[in-house]
């Protein structure tokens, strides 16, 4: 397996949606080539921070303000 | 291909609503979409306090504005309510709600860019060039070089650099965990094109923080 091949079944295997066979050679290719392990790492670790910052946070005070407002309009819809 | 998302409000098909089989569970905004038809006003504003958080974060990663992510977010869901009807219940509440937000979102960048035609699809490049690959390894714990600000400004300005049709895929797959399929409904595209661009924005996030995480890297670039 090339680096190339590697790289097009990456998201299928940080999903976890690759075949047994699949995951084999992939492990395989890791193994052997420490670009495309530590390509994998980081990219996992990419999502992980993403998921647990929340780089947008909506205060309270101005969700407040916009579920009143929301309402408000809904109950003369 | 410019084009804004077609929000066919009327094409959920009546397959599946409340009606199930008996072991199916019934998703819980299922019950809340069916009495605020009815016109209980309380179920709606539940769906309102379930889901505004990720409404807004969705709307200001694609406008990147706050005031306009203020202004989608009251849109998405007052579009909702008046709209309710014609939600069948073939999707879930949620994906048919992003799906809203989405185009409201798009509205708005429109309405900035003084009527410009704003799409999904902008600045995404369509050829399959091979990308370079920073291959330095991450420190063990990135995280701990940077205090909680300079972190949430590292992921802003790291995210906002993506083209617009990588980042909204990002977002809806990777951070508010939308399934593909859901993500490609709400966003209008097909199936192994969400999955083009999700890899390609989760290595371009990568390269980009790499820069900030790699071993020995705090100063080694981009500040």
């Amino acid at each position: 397996m090339t680096c190339t091949e590697f790289l097009a079944q990456l998201d299928e295997l940080i999903d976890d949606e690759v075949t047994v066979s699949l995951r084999a050679d992939l492990e395989e290719h890791l193994r052997e080539c420490e670009h495309c392990e530590i390509t994998l790492h980081t990219t996992r670790k990419t999502i992980e921070i993403y998921k647990s910052h929340e780089i947008y946070e909506l205060p309270e005070d101005v969700r407040t303000r916009l579920e009143q407002a929301i309402m408000a309009k809904c109950r003369k819809c | 291909m410019r084009r804004l998302l077609p929000v066919n409000l009327c094409t959920f098909s009546p397959m599946s609503t409340i009606q199930t089989s008996g072991t199916e569970e019934v998703h819980p905004d299922v019950l809340l979409v069916e009495r605020a038809k009815q016109g209980d006003v309380q179920a709606f504003e539940k769906l309102v306090r379930q889901y505004d958080r990720q409404v807004f974060r969705i709307a200001q990663h694609i406008t990147q504005n706050r005031e306009d992510a203020e202004d989608v977010v009251q849109d998405a869901f007052l579009k909702a309510y008046e709209k309710l009807d014609q939600f069948q219940g073939n999707s879930k509440f949620y994906t048919w709600l992003v799906r809203i937000a989405v185009n409201e979102s798009l509205m708005r960048l429109r309405k900035r860019r003084t009527g410009r035609m704003v799409s999904i699809d902008e600045d995404v490049e369509t050829e399959d060039g091979s990308m370079p690959r920073d291959l330095a390894d991450w420190s063990p714990d990135p995280e701990a070089q940077y205090s909680q600000s300079e972190m949430a400004e590292i992921l802003k300005k790291t995210i906002q650099g993506l083209p617009q049709g990588f980042r909204v895929v990002f977002v809806l797959r990777d951070v508010e965990g939308l399934s593909t399929e859901e993500t490609a409904e709400s966003l209008g595209l097909s199936i192994p094109a969400v999955k083009s661009r999700l890899l390609r924005a989760r290595l371009q996030l990568r390269e980009r923080l790499a820069k900030y995480f790699r071993k020995n890297g705090k100063n080694g670039g981009g500040k």
